[in-house]
């Protein structure tokens, strides 16, 4: 390896030779690979960066503009996890490989620096996020936005620029930090005593959402407790190459849970609730916060992993309507929740299921993929709206707010009458003393 | 090779289907075979029959290799690059042509999923039952290529039962048509058979036309326990000889029933020696009277448990759960090595003692599973690449095994093909003749030994292929 490189990075960063070696390059990775289906090179596939990373932990190749390239062409939607009967951990490597590639560049490239600059003073602090989310749903209601749109003055900056302006999700009225009290209780007795992560992105784009969960998990007979402290989970930083800073999000949220007693800790965005649960892994090397983790990710349940064998206290009524699923990655993959969502929308009488091809592949919205990587984002997109279109839905039901924005965007890009929806909301929807809001 | 020859390749696919950086070449050095790397020059997707015939005829003038390539899931080394060569790979040609019901044909371009075929076909009633292992990802024209078979070699045979014709790009760079849809056809040499399992070592197959049966009604699946290996292996010799055919008969052993359900939780039972996963499959009554008859004889011989899937979830899970068999052996060393030596069914119990002894006596850890029904194993020998003694010792081991499968009656491969892997092997099974005669019909139809040369067998004295390189030589490669 470049000795001048190495200098610069913490020796731990690439995964230790036995990991590497796992792979076998079977191959059963390459049906399930999105990337790999978009360009049919095995310099896309799973086993292909595999090894290109065992290449340059190796010193054969070095970071090239070509492996950070493949490295960021992919999801990281840790399908080829699922898929690997040798149980490597990809997402891990690609991970590592970012850090990698974030060090090497981060001198030079205006395009890291500005990532990293908004993910680390923007999303991860929640009075710049609420600060930055007021001005843009006050540009989103304002006739300033259909007047840029209009204008095509957006297009002076990047012709991708007006498309990637619409993916924005739409910020809510209100945030949910501010409606949620500390401690929500059941109207009668407490069954089980519950935490709630109600994310970054959640909070101020899909404030209703959040608001959504805590009232099921009262009419499930929960305690709920939010504290206010807690912060943004750190999986966008850790996925971008920002491993420390990911590290020290971590701490916060390890510090704010502790303050009150639970048992489980319900996350309702399936990527925060992935990296929630790999928070043990994460700081296993910390002495301060080894063991705190290891407890802290224990509790970590998906909203429908908790919900799906607990009846509501004043049982469903019937909803009949036509729904698919849609599995978010960091659900599926990474949480390997995929079962229980199924079993929480077949207990609500009325609904019908129906599988589509493909209900596990990427949507394209991969954290902030569908931002980084606009155009190459929409094709993936487009096989998801294929898919949904061939099963004919009134609803699409899904359990990220990236897989929910990205959907949006393409149902209404790609002309399909179904609307999109959290399955927390459906389930409320469903609850039978529910006073409808629409 | 030079950098005008490679321009010239490059014109004849143009830029977008012609790669040659390190990182590429890296990616396309291997296939699913442990071990074996070679670096090839660079990585060519054609288009068209003529843009193949093209790359051909300039490899014949310029004495290049080309090495045909699927999805890269072989495991005797078939796909492996050669010295001085070009990959040429053919996942882009991945249309099914026609599907002709009233003929129960497919015709397909030869880098349609093996897996993606059988669903289209399905949805007709229909059936195209060869499924290997990588069904999901493997290509017809690879499993042509290799003979590949499957779960179901037993009663529906492998590829070559199912290949009606062929359409491939001769050396010389012309076309060359065998087969039809005709059900007889005695008009001179069988060369349609000749093609099947040729390795990419005769022309690159363009058009594949596949013949297909009715798709059967029920099917029963059965999972037997068993706590000693003997008592599974009398039970096969009996399911046979009550002329009964099931389907499939799935061996796997101990370690291998571990590493499957660590990776699968589907249930299986971790503390028997051996289970065997059976399905009956067919049209009427008789596949249920088949059933019980298979359950009876598995009682007879000690199983412990006899259990029946409760519905098609359960059994596609408990198929796809043995399709995982040997990928999920990695989970406990980091080299696995397949190999697929195959013996008459009825020495299948001695066949899987001899694997047994072999792992003693070279002190090397096997796991065992496998086609149990047709005598089809797949002995894996789990081991670590970065040990050179035990690597040593685990050949050694294949050595005694293949030995031990020739002198049964046996052979060296019964699905995988020859490739690389085991070349060295070919002789004691095909005999010197019959080598000879390989290579006679070889050095016809390729002259120049440019076409995938070094696979099956060597020709000396041009383009040997180089013998396996280690992991050091290729960080010294150039």
């Amino acid at each position: 390896m470049n000795p001048d490189f190495l200098r610069n990075i913490p020796a731990d960063i690439l995964p230790p030779d036995d990991v590497l070696s796992q792979c076998i390059h079977c191959g059963m990775c390459l049906a399930v690979c999105p990337t790999y289906d978009f360009t049919k090179l095995e310099r896309s596939s799973p086993r292909g960066r595999i090894k290109m990373i065992r290449s340059v932990a190796d010193g054969e190749i070095q970071i090239s503009n070509i492996f950070s390239e493949e490295m960021n062409f992919c999801l990281d939607c840790q399908a080829c996890e699922t898929a690997c009967p040798a149980g490597v951990k990809y997402g891990k490597l690609v991970e590592s490989a970012r850090v990698l590639i974030d060090e090497k560049f981060l001198r030079y490239s205006f395009r890291i620096k500005l990532k990293r600059f908004l993910l680390r003073k923007i999303v991860a602090d929640k009075n710049n996020l609420k600060l930055s989310a007021r001005i843009l749903r006050f540009y989103q209601k304002s006739f300033l936005k259909s007047l840029l749109e209009k204008s095509g003055l957006l297009k002076i900056f990047s012709k991708e620029l007006p498309e990637i302006s619409k993916l924005s999700p739409e910020i809510s009225d209100f945030f949910s930090d501010e409606q949620i009290p500390e401690i929500s209780k059941p109207e009668e007795d407490v069954k089980y005593k519950t935490a709630f992560h109600f994310g970054c992105i959640m909070n101020v784009a899909f404030a209703e959402i959040n608001k959504d969960t805590i009232d099921v998990l009262k009419k499930f007979s929960c305690k709920v407790f939010t504290p206010c402290n807690q912060v943004c989970c750190g999986s966008l930083h850790a996925h971008n190459g920002d491993i420390e800073f990911a590290k020290s999000l971590a701490r916060k949220n390890i510090s704010a849970f502790e303050e009150e007693e639970y048992d489980y800790l319900i996350s309702n965005s399936a990527g925060c609730g992935a990296f929630l649960k790999e928070y043990d892994y994460l700081l296993k090397d910390d002495p301060n916060y080894s063991e705190r983790a290891a407890i802290f990710s224990e509790k970590v349940k998906d909203i429908s992993e908790f919900l799906f064998d607990k009846k509501p206290e004043h049982g469903y009524k019937d909803i009949n309507t036509r729904i698919t699923y849609h599995d978010a990655c960091h659900l599926a993959h990474s949480q390997k929740v995929v079962s229980e969502p199924r079993e929480l929308l077949k207990s609500i009488n009325g609904l019908d299921v129906v599988e589509m091809e493909g209900t596990n592949y990427c949507c394209g919205s991969a954290g902030i993929y569908n931002v980084t990587r606009f155009s190459d984002s929409i094709y993936f997109l487009r096989n998801k709206i294929d898919h949904i279109k061939a099963t004919n839905p009134a609803f699409i039901v899904t359990s990220n707010p990236g897989c929910i924005s990205q959907i949006k965007y393409g149902v209404e890009k790609f002309n399909c009458e179904a609307k999109v929806i959290h399955i927390v909301s459906l389930v409320k929807m469903a609850l039978n003393d529910f006073n409808s809001r629409k | 090779m030079n950098v005008s020859i490679k321009e010239k390749i490059r014109q004849i696919v143009s830029s977008k289907n012609y790669f040659d950086s390190k990182e590429d070449c890296l990616c396309y050095s291997f296939d699913a075979t442990p071990l074996l790397t070679q670096m090839p020059e660079c990585i060519v997707f054609p288009e068209s029959e003529e843009q193949i015939s093209n790359i051909l005829k300039l490899a014949n003038q310029e004495f290049f290799n080309i090495v045909p390539r699927g999805s890269g899931t072989g495991l005797s080394g078939g796909a492996i690059p050669v010295e001085n060569c070009v990959v040429l790979v053919m996942t882009k040609w991945n249309k099914i042509l026609e599907i002709d019901n009233a003929n129960l044909t497919a015709t397909v371009q030869p880098g349609v999923v093996t897996g993606i075929l059988q669903n289209e076909v399905e949805k007709l009633g229909l059936f195209y039952p060869p499924d290997p292992g990588s069904v999901s990802v493997c290509t017809i024209g690879g499993n042509v290529a290799n003979n590949a078979g499957g779960l179901r070699g037993l009663k529906y045979g492998v590829t070559k039962n199912y290949v009606l014709g062929t359409e491939m790009i001769l050396p010389n760079g012309d076309l060359l048509k065998t087969g039809g849809k005709n059900v007889k056809d005695a008009a001179g040499y069988n060369l349609r058979d000749f093609i099947v399992g040729s390795e990419g070592t005769l022309g690159i197959i363009t058009k594949i036309l596949l013949k297909l049966i009715p798709k059967p009604t029920e099917s029963i699946t059965i999972l037997a326990y068993f706590d000693k290996l003997s008592y599974s292996a009398k039970a096969v010799s009996d399911i046979i000889s009550s002329h009964i055919t099931p389907s499939m008969m799935e061996f796997l052993d101990n370690t291998t029933i571990n590493c499957v359900e660590d990776y699968t939780k589907v249930g299986l039972p971790r503390n028997s020696e051996a289970i065997l996963l059976i399905e009956v499959d067919g049209r009427g009554s008789i596949v249920g009277e088949d059933a019980e008859t298979i359950k009876n004889i598995l009682k007879n011989n000690h199983a412990s448990a006899v259990k029946t899937a409760s519905d098609i979830n359960e059994a596609l899970s408990l198929k796809s759960a043995r399709r995982s068999a040997f990928s999920a052996l990695a989970r406990m060393r980091p080299t696995t090595i397949l190999e697929d030596a195959t013996v008459p069914r009825s020495e299948l119990p001695v066949m899987i003692e001899r694997v047994t002894e072999a792992g003693k006596k070279f002190d090397v850890t096997f796991g065992n599973f496998g086609h149990a029904g047709d005598g089809n194993l797949h002995p894996t020998c789990l081991t670590d690449e970065r040990d050179k003694n035990e690597i040593e010792r685990a050949h050694k081991a294949f050595d005694y095994i293949f030995n031990e499968a020739i002198k049964l009656g046996g052979t060296i491969t019964g699905e995988h093909g020859t490739g690389l892997a085991k070349k060295q092997f070919l002789e004691q099974v095909a005999g010197i003749p019959g080598v000879e005669m390989m290579k006679k019909i070889k050095s016809v139809i390729d002259e120049n030994n440019i076409l995938n040369p070094g696979k099956i067998f060597s020709i000396s004295p041009r383009c040997e292929s180089p013998l396996p390189f280690s992991r050091e030589q290729i960080s010294n490669y150039k």
